[in-house]
Formats: structure tokens, sequence, C-alpha cells
């Protein structure tokens, strides 16, 4: 078996990668600059930092997915230089990508397998390969359902799936990139003693993560970066989440948002018994129903892909309702156009706003007016009115703080977190009723964020109604008035912020309804 | 200034490689590109008579090129401009040739409005489809294609056939015929030219000044934005294709009216699909199609003279299809010239 | 009545089966050149083009050296080097698929018109230059009914069956073909796994080039011993239309091609039977059959037919 080999191996050597002094640039951007990395064999090592800390940079490295500008890598000792990701895997490393690298239509073996097929003659051999993805996942408790194709089974046991392709690739070094970002608080705890595991037979493993608390919990030491450096590293027992915050962030502890009390008037939106499909024609929402009140902050919290998506799309006129109801300002808006919506007061920041929220081959000025570019000032009859759109998008990105404040700039080649203020400018000043916001702050570093947050907060007070959906339990925690929790394509229960806990939350997020578990407590 | 010429860096080259890899594709059967060229050159523009020749044959280009481009524009790819374009004369063709009892002023705009309107409706076949069902506009529009060519052959032979010999429509009526504006020798050019330079005006406005313009255009880069700003997409692909068509409808007719004044049966021998080639060489810009057709047009008269040598007319079609192939890898036209810049 | 009666006469007519056997052939072949390409995920509208290139260089080099199967081994050469152009085009420089596809149609166009002087003195159409025979399976021909349908018949049509078994084998039972259909489906995945995903499609980008210039020899050496201008005659399109009804798969490509066959047949016959009399001016309308219905099963399945995730989206390397 595996492990014996890793045991050897590990008392050659005390570190299991160093990454010495390690430099990348990207057209414009210093991704990593002079990084120094050096992982012990058979421990667990936490990689913390903010989106574009240079982490993934540093670890798609060490996969063999970029070639360093300058400085070197060794594993066990031996210096090494990786050509493509299957340097990597012969060196004895593995990982698993934040977004995973699946191939929907394939099986479970079949994906395991890909790239190091057992074959029999000229044939593939399936059987032999079914055969070594069971091994594998006996051996580490690794729980997958071999021969299902991946579009089939649930984030958690993808994740899994990834794990197995590089145990089968005889990975000793795991790099697990941002694993948690898509699980339940109790996947979490799952995904976790799944470390353990590995660590016990001797695998050595990367965790990178922006979650502190994880960190804290399952790592034996931390290396924290910041703006492609190194700020600090550290062993977790003789840390505290206050240090790493320091370092990571480069000032003493995020700020709290302080949310004033406001009281919530009027029905803006209540929908009833909604019924959604998603695009496989699978029931994706199955009979929702909640109310958002003028000036309240209604929060749905949720493990991507429990229907949100669907939801968001049914409300705001992008997505075929099957049933029920949407009643807006009083009227069943259900399968009516975005346009219709729009003139009535409904705006939407997207979740995928390169998707969705803008249109990136226009300059900031066009998608400064999308969604209104038809009325009036910015039209007069059938003619665009090009001085207002100019002189309204200036004020908008000098209101909102995009930058560069060009406004011929085109939507593409804003950076994330100025596109999403261009995109939330352009909706809060279409003065809506009722806002859905969805996802507001992925991908974005904090000062954005909470820019963002202080405008939604803005909003409340001026009596907005405001549905947020996001995957971030504490931004939910944070800007909502109450919380629902969607669970496969369901609302698991209602909870006020201030009532509730985390935990609480993350057993709805895993399909306990809010019944069950008040009702077991007693 | 650097703007217009960084893009216009593309097609331009890619016109002079595809031109030099003509020249040994002349080389090949044994005779002398330079000779060859000159002799294009010549008869595209060396006397009064074979400029007007090429102005003529710019005309219908003009407009295919503006048919095509206005799809990309919008985001769809009417590879049917060729059936269009034979659509719109052939019921343009049908029915004006019962017109004599009504007078220009009326005959002539509802002409080009018929021609215009078959056009429209045949490519919004196509839109319709690609907007309710998601079948890709380059396979049905290539089918309409093929319809077109059986329906226009069945009929000059049957319904509309007239006289004997080749199989043709009656000529339509003096009253729907476009004015001449110069004749040199036996080559009228008619008001069609001009027709066309509206229509470039037109697509030229209608894309950069109004709202349906936005709207089309969103749709084009993307339907997911365009439909949650509250623009319908599948009536936005329609509306594209119909403009498109009628664009191409129009190309149709004004060869009708201006230059055969009846329809010959035959597909507009590829003006088409010249379009396509047009539009991509102009970079989908009503003044670079004017320009591009031009050129096409030009290439066009003067592969004829071209032929006397031997040389087959042919070789303007290779010299198309590697312009297109250049033009959508543009990359390997950007390093070649990158390349050169650092050697220099 | 007599006209029912008649019509229905055509489906016990072994002739008419053999038809559908023939009009499907090249079909077939063109549909597998499109499952091999866009299941890699590469779309290719250049086999239209392809198709053209191959009836072509098998009549040419039949008409130089004499020898049909020379002829179309050479069209297989032409055939492969079309579809080196447009994965060169498409995987190496990430250009447009349909746009680069439409770019090979129109130099298929040119090159074919351009030679046709040079090489055989006129244009438009070649003369007779010879034509592979109809192969006689002993035994099988004598069989009543079934004999008369493929006892005796042009080998190409056995040489498309075998074409599908072949790639169905590949793509669903060898490595080769696992790796295909990764690549088209999420090419970064099958690259962080070590797979030359441009390899791959190098590989089906080519074969599509064999499979189609099959379907061009077919057409002229294989049937009428001929070269025609523009003879492949929207194939390569009604091909690309099996392979989205058929499922991006090749058995299901094949049985498609053979719906498209049978139609084709079937207008044909109709056209020509006695009962109806149709006029020969009328005649044209009844070619527009296949193309109507191209459109009308596209139109209704492609929604229900999901490509290849990555079909027609370059693969390019994030660093």
């Amino acid at each position: 078996m595996a492990p014996e080999v890793n045991e050897i191996k590990t008392a050659h050597h005390l570190y299991a990668v160093e990454m010495i002094d390690i430099t990348k640039r990207f057209p414009g951007v210093l991704a990593n600059d002079r990084v120094t990395l050096r992982v012990k064999a058979g421990e667990i090592h936490a990689i913390v930092g903010e989106n574009g800390a240079g982490k993934s940079t540093l670890m798609n490295q060490l996969y063999g997915l970029y070639h360093p500008d300058s400085g070197e890598i060794r594993i066990f000792g031996e210096q090494k230089r990786f050509h493509g990701p299957r340097d990597a895997i012969r060196a004895g490393i593995g990982m698993v990508h934040q977004h995973f690298m699946l191939v929907d239509t394939l099986t479970v073996a079949e994906n395991v397998v890909l790239g190091s097929e057992p074959v029999k003659g000229l044939n593939f051999d399936l059987n032999r390969a079914r055969e070594e993805v069971r091994k594998l996942s006996e051996a580490y408790g690794l729980y997958v359902d071999i021969d299902a194709k991946i579009e089939d089974i649930p984030v958690g046991m993808q994740q899994r799936v990834e794990i197995i392709k590089t145990l089968y690739r005889g990975a000793n070094i795991i790099i697990l990139d941002e694993p948690t970002a898509v699980l339940t608080p109790q996947e979490v705890e799952e995904l976790f003693e799944i470390m353990r595991n590995l660590k016990k037979s001797g695998k050595t493993i990367l965790f990178i993560s922006h979650k502190l608390n994880e960190v804290m919990e399952i790592s034996d030491r931390i290396t924290v970066m910041r703006g492609g450096r190194v700020t600090a590293e550290l062993i977790t027992k003789e840390t505290n989440e206050r240090e790493i915050a320091r370092a990571m962030v480069g000032r003493d502890v995020v700020l709290k948002l302080d949310k004033p009390p406001h009281k919530a008037k009027d029905v803006v939106l209540e929908v009833r018994n909604l019924w959604v499909k998603d695009n496989r024609h699978l029931n994706a929402v199955r009979g929702v129903s909640f109310q958002v009140r003028a000036g309240e902050v209604v929060g749905i919290a949720g493990v991507a892909g429990n229907g949100q998506t669907e939801l968001v799309e049914a409300i705001t006129g992008l997505r075929k309702v099957e049933n029920g109801e949407i009643i807006f300002l009083g009227k069943n808006v259900a399968g009516a156009h975005p346009r219709q919506l729009r003139e009535m007061g409904m705006s939407h920041i997207a979740e995928d706003r390169l998707k969705y929220a803008l249109i990136k081959p226009f300059p900031a000025y066009y998608n400064a007016i999308l969604g209104r570019h038809y009325k009036t000032p910015f039209a007069s009859g059938a003619f665009l009115n090009h001085r207002e759109i100019k002189r309204f998008t200036a004020e908008l990105m000098e209101e909102f703080d995009v930058r560069p404040r060009i406004i011929e700039h085109l939507g593409g080649n804003f950076s994330g977190g100025n596109q999403q203020k261009l995109v939330v400018g352009r909706e809060i000043k279409a003065h809506p009723k009722f806002m859905v916001v969805a996802q507001p702050t992925r991908g974005l570093d904090v000062g954005a964020i909470e820019f963002i947050h202080r405008q939604i907060l803005r909003m409340r007070e001026q009596d907005v109604a405001i549905l947020l959906i996001s995957m971030e339990l504490e931004e939910i925690f944070s800007l909502s008035d109450r919380i629902l929790v969607m669970y496969e394509g369901q609302i698991m229960g209602e909870v006020r912020p201030e009532e509730t806990t985390v935990e609480e939350v993350g057993l709805m997020m895993a399909g306990k309804r809010l019944e069950e578990i008040r009702g077991g407590k007693k | 200034m650097r703007k217009v010429l960084e893009s216009i860096l593309v097609p331009v080259l890619a016109v002079l490689i595809a031109l030099l890899i003509s020249a040994f594709v002349i080389v090949a059967i044994g005779k002398n590109p330079l000779q060859a060229y000159a002799v294009l050159v010549r008869g595209a523009f060396g006397s009064k008579q074979a400029i007007i020749d090429t102005l003529i044959k710019t005309t219908p280009l003009i407009l295919t090129g503006l048919a095509v481009g206005f799809g990309f524009r919008a985001g769809v790819f009417n590879i049917g401009a060729e059936g269009q374009m034979a659509m719109g004369a052939l019921i343009a063709a049908s029915i004006a040739s019962n017109f004599g009892n009504i007078p220009p002023v009326v005959a002539i705009p509802l002409t080009l409005v018929i021609g215009m309107g078959a056009g429209a409706g045949w490519a919004a076949i196509a839109g319709f489809l690609k907007a309710k069902t998601g079948a890709h506009e380059v396979v049905t529009t290539i089918m309409l294609n093929w319809i077109t060519t059986f329906v226009a052959s069945f009929m000059v032979t049957g319904p509309l056939a007239t006289g004997s010999g080749t199989p043709k429509s009656p000529e339509i009526a003096a009253s729907a015929q476009l004015p001449i504006l110069m004749k040199v020798g036996a080559m009228e050019l008619s008001a069609g030219i001009i027709i066309s330079l509206l229509a470039a005006v037109f697509m030229y406005v209608f894309l950069n000044k109004t709202t349906v313009g936005y709207e089309v255009k969103a749709v084009g880069f993307n339907p997911y934005a365009a439909e949650y700003g509250g623009i319908s997409v599948s009536k936005n692909v329609v509306l594209a294709m119909a403009i498109s068509g009628a664009l191409a409808g129009l190309a149709g007719v004004t060869e009708l009216m201006g230059v055969h004044h009846r329809f010959l049966g035959e597909l507009s021998g590829g003006k088409g699909f010249d379009g396509i080639s047009i539009a991509l060489i102009g970079q989908n810009n009503p003044i670079g199609i004017i320009f591009a057709a031009l050129l096409i047009g030009a290439l066009r008269t003067g592969s004829n003279e071209m032929q006397f040598l031997g040389v087959s007319k042919y070789i303007v079609i290779i010299v198309q299809g590697i312009v297109i192939f250049l033009v959508a890898a543009d990359r390997i036209v950007r390093t070649i010239y990158l390349r050169k810049k650092v050697k220099s | 009545m007599r006209v029912v009666e008649a019509v229905l006469s055509i489906f016990i007519n072994p002739q008419f089966y053999k038809i559908a056997l023939t009009v499907a052939t090249p079909l077939i072949f063109a549909s597998l050149g499109g499952v091999f390409s866009e299941i890699t995920g590469v779309v290719n509208i250049a086999l239209e083009g392809i198709i053209l290139m191959g009836a072509f260089t098998s009549v040419v080099f039949t008409y130089l050296t004499g020898n049909v199967w020379f002829g179309v081994l050479m069209a297989i050469v032409a055939g492969l080097l079309m579809a080196l152009l447009h994965a060169w085009g498409s995987i190496k420089w990430a250009g447009n698929q349909v746009v680069l596809g439409t770019a090979l149609i129109l130099l298929s166009q040119g090159i074919t018109g351009f030679l046709m002087e040079p090489i055989f003195g006129q244009p438009g159409q070649t003369d007779f230059v010879g034509k592979i025979d109809e192969i006689t399976i002993p035994g099988l021909a004598k069989v009543p009914f079934i004999g008369q349908v493929i006892g005796e018949i042009s080998p190409f049509v056995y040489i498309a069956f075998g074409c599908v078994a072949f790639g169905w084998w590949l793509i669903y039972k060898t490595k080769l073909g696992l790796r295909m259909r990764a690549v088209g489906e999420n090419p970064e995945a099958a690259d962080t796994l070590g797979v030359n995903v441009y390899a791959i499609r190098y590989f089906g980008v080519l074969m599509s080039g064999v499979f189609a210039s099959l379907a061009g020899a077919y057409l002229s050496v294989g049937e009428i011993g001929q070269f025609k201008e523009l003879m492949s005659g929207g194939r390569g399109f009604i091909g690309l239309a099996a392979m989205i009804v058929g499922k991006w798969n090749p058995i299901g490509a094949m049985l498609s091609s053979l719906f498209f066959g049978f139609f084709g047949a079937f207008a044909n016959q109709l056209q020509s039977l006695q009962q109806i009399q149709v006029p020969a001016n009328v005649k044209p309308l009844f070619d527009t059959i296949p193309f109507i219905l191209t459109i009308v099963v596209v139109a209704g399945v492609v929604g229900r037919s999901r490509p290849p995730k990555a079909d027609g989206v370059p693969y390019e390397k994030s660093a």
C-alpha cells in the first residue's frame, strides 16, 4: 500500500515542498513577488490570503500550470522544473481546484482514470478502472458512486472524486484550493475528517483558504500572503485569528458593519408556492414562499446549487415560472419580461456579472444605461441621447468611485471590483423599489466589499426592499434582517440573525428543517 | 487615426497575403502572376468603361456586404444572403412586371420595398427558428439557399417562363426600372449605386445612434446581459435577421431594377457569399464595407479580363477564401506583423 | 386510389432501398466526420468544402493515373490537408470556427473551379474518367429482395458502415475515445490531467477530413465517374444536421443519415412514378424536399440534443 512508501520518503527530507524566491509576473500585475514557501512532510499547511493575494498563482506554479519567472521549486529536497501538470503529477503532486476539473458527461470512474487509463489490448479497461477507484474509495473512506455521471452527483461527492483523482495518480502532496467554499458547515467537518485521514497515512496537504476559523481548526502551520508577498509564517498552535487577520489584511481587524435598526414597512414582494425548473428540466425551486418588505434585507443562505440561482432568475423574469405566484407591488408578475419588471421598479445585481450584468465590449457609458437605454433622458424617440448618457455615466462613476474614471473604457477592461461598482451604481441609480442582490461581493477585495455593503444598507434606509442571496454566511449575517435557508429548492426555515447561530443555519443548509433542529433540542 | 489604422491592419495585410499566395497558384499553372495582376487592374480601372463596370459590380456587393456585416454586428451569421438576394429579385420580378400603369415615383419605391420584404421574410424564417428552437442560422440559411435555387428554377421554367432559350422571367415594367446615371458604351450605371450608399448610411445611423441599434448590438455581444437588461433576445434575433435579409433582398432587387430588368433564374452568382468576405474585410463597418465591396467588385471585373490570359476567374474566389481565413484567424496576421516589427 | 397504390408500391421495390442506401452513404461519411470533429470541440462546417475537394481530387488522379483507388487515396490526402488547415486555424490560432469553415468552403470552390481548365481543358464538368464498380457479394446477391438491395452495390456503402463501426468503437471503447470526449466537454479538466488537448483536437479534425473526403470520392468516382462543379450540393450541411439529430454519436448519425437517405430516395422515386406524371418543370420542387426536411429536423431536435460543452470554443491555456 502507498502509505509505507511515503513514510520512507518523508524520512529522507524534512520538507515536502520548498518554493524559494518565486516571482511571477502577468501583464500589469506582479502576482508573486519573491515568495518563499516551505511545507513540512506530513503536515497540513494552510496558505491564507485575500482574493488576489497570489495564493492560486503560487499553487498553479507548484502544479506546473504556470512557470515561475524566477525562483526554484524543490520536492522532497530535489530541485524540479515542471513543464506541465504531467511533470508535477509524476513528482507526486495532486491538486483539487476551486472550480472542479471534472468532465460532467463522464462517469466517476472515467473521470478518475482520465489521462492515465488502464488498457486491455487496444481497448480502455473500464472494469479495472472501476476496481481501482473502488479500492481507493474504501482505503481512504471517500464514498463515491463509481458509475454515476458527474452531472448527477452532489458537489460534496464531486470533491471526493477530485481527491481520489490525485490519489490514483499516487500523489503524496495534495493541494486543496478553497475546498470549503462550496460546502455546508457539516460537509466541511467531513472534509476535515478526510484530511486528517490523509495526513495519518503520510500525505502532505496544502490547504488554501481565507476562512480563519477553518484554518485554526485544521492546519499545523500557516503561511499568510498579501499583495503577492508572504507576510507571515505562523505555527497554528502559537497564533490566533487576530494575528492572522492582521497579516492578511494589513490593518488591525476587519471592520464590523454597524447596522442601524430600521423598521420594515409594507410588503413589496411576495412569492407564493413558487416552482421553477433548471436547465436540465429538473425542479430546482420547489414550492417556495416568502415576503420582502420595504426597508428590510431578506437574506437567502444556502450552499451553491440549491435553487437560489433559479429563484433569482424566476423573480427577475429571466426564467420561466412553472407554478406559483410572484406578487410585486400587488400584481402577479410571474412570467413578466425583465423590461416590465424594471419599469415597475425592480433592480437586479446579478450573481454572474460577466455573464449577465455587463456587456464587455460596450464602453462604460453604454453599460451604465443598460435597462434604461430606451427611456428619457437617455433616449429621445428612437435615438440615443449621447450627451446625457455620457454626463450621467461620469456622475455615476464619480459617485460610486469606479476607476479608472474613463467613460469610454470598455466594460471588460475594468477590474472585477470596478465592474461591480459600475453595476451596483447603475442598479441603484435606477431608484428601485425592490432590489435583488445576488452574490454581490464574490471575488472582490476587502475595500470593495465594504463599499458595496454600505450601499446595500443605504438602500435599506431609503426603504427599498432587498433580497440578498449569498453563499458567504458572514455576509448574510451582517446584512440581513431576516435569514431564509434554502436546501434542494425548499426553504428550511426562517431565522433572525440575532436569534440564531452559524451552527443552526449550517444544519438547515445541510437539509434539516428549523422545526427539527429546535424541536430536537427541546 | 491610430485606431483606424489598427483596425484596417488585419484586413489589408490579409488581402496582400492572399494576393501573394494566389500569385504562387498562378505560377503553378505556368502563368506570370505579375502580368495577370496587371491585366486584372487594367480590366477593373483601365478605361472609363471598365470603371463603370466595376461600379456596377460593386453596387450589389455593398449591399450584400452590409447584409452580412449587419448580421455579424447583431451576433448572427447570415450565410444566406445568396438566397435572400435571389428571393428579393424573384418576388419583385414576378410582381413588378405588372406595374405598367403605375408611375415611377410609386413603382420604384414599391418594387424596392417588395424586394426588401421578400429578402427580410426569407431571412426571418432562419431568425425565427434560431430564436424559438435554437437551430443554428448557418445550417438553416444554407438550406434556404438551396431551396431558393430550386424554387427559382421552377419559377422561370414554369409560372414565370417567357420566350425561348435560357429560362427567364418577363421584363419588369419600365416604370419600375431604376434611372440610369451614366452610360458608357453598353455599360449603364443605374441609381442603384446611390441606393447602396444610402443603405450604408442607414446602417451606420441605425447601429450607432438609435436605441434599437443599441439593443441589436447588445444581443449580439451578450444575449444574457441583454435579456437581463430588459431587451428581448428572440425579438432582436428575428429583427436582426430580417434587416440583414432586407439588405440582401435590396441587393437582389437593385440588380433586377438597375441591371438585368428581369429575373434570370439563377442565384446571385456568388454575390451573397462575396458579402461574407466584404463584411470581414470591411470589419463590419459601413465605410469599410464600401471600400471592401469596391475591392471585390474590381477583382470580379478585372478577373474577366484575366481569363483571356488563361487564368481562371476562380482565382478571385481563392483570394477571398484566403482572406476570410486570415481575418477569422486574425492572430496569424498580427503575429506576422509583430514579428516583422520586432525585427526592424 | 391508384395514386396511393402507386406511392405504396415504391416501398415494396427493392430498388428504392438500394437508392436510399446510396443517397445515405455520403451523408453517413459527412456526419461521421462531423462527429469526430465536434466531439473533440471543433465545429467543422468546412465538411462541405472537403467533400468537394475529395470529389475533385479523386477524379483528377483517376484521370491522370487511370487507377480509381489511387484517386480515392489522393482524395483522402486532400481531405487531410484541408482538415489540417481548419485545425491549424481553429486550434493553433483560435479563430472563429464557423468563419474558418466558410473560408475553406470558398477555397475549395475556388481551387476546384480554377483547376478545371488547366487539367481538363473545360469548365463546369469533366468527362467520364472511370468509376468504382459495384461489388457482388456471392451468395447474398441471390437472396431474394435483400440480394437486390445490398447484394450488388457500391463498395463505398460497405465502407461507410465499416467506418461507423470503427468510429463507435474508437470513441466509446478506447482510451483515445475517452480523451476525445473529455476534451470536447471540458478541455481544462483534461489538460490538468496531462492530456494533450491540442493533439486530440487535431486528431478529431483530421479524421473528419478523411471521412468527408470519402463522401466526396463516393459522389464522383464512386457514383458517376466524373466531377461537376459544386457537386457536394449541401451534403456537408445535411451531414451536420444528421450529426445533431444523431446526438453526436456515430450510430445515431448513421441512423439519421439513413432517414435522410430514405426521404431523398422517396422524393426521387415519386418524381418518376408514371401514375403521377410529374411535369418536368415541377421536378425542381421535389429537389427541395431534403433541404426542407433538414430545416424541420434541425429546428425540431436541436433543443433536445445537447452538443459537447466546449464545442466551437477555442481552448487557450490561461497562462
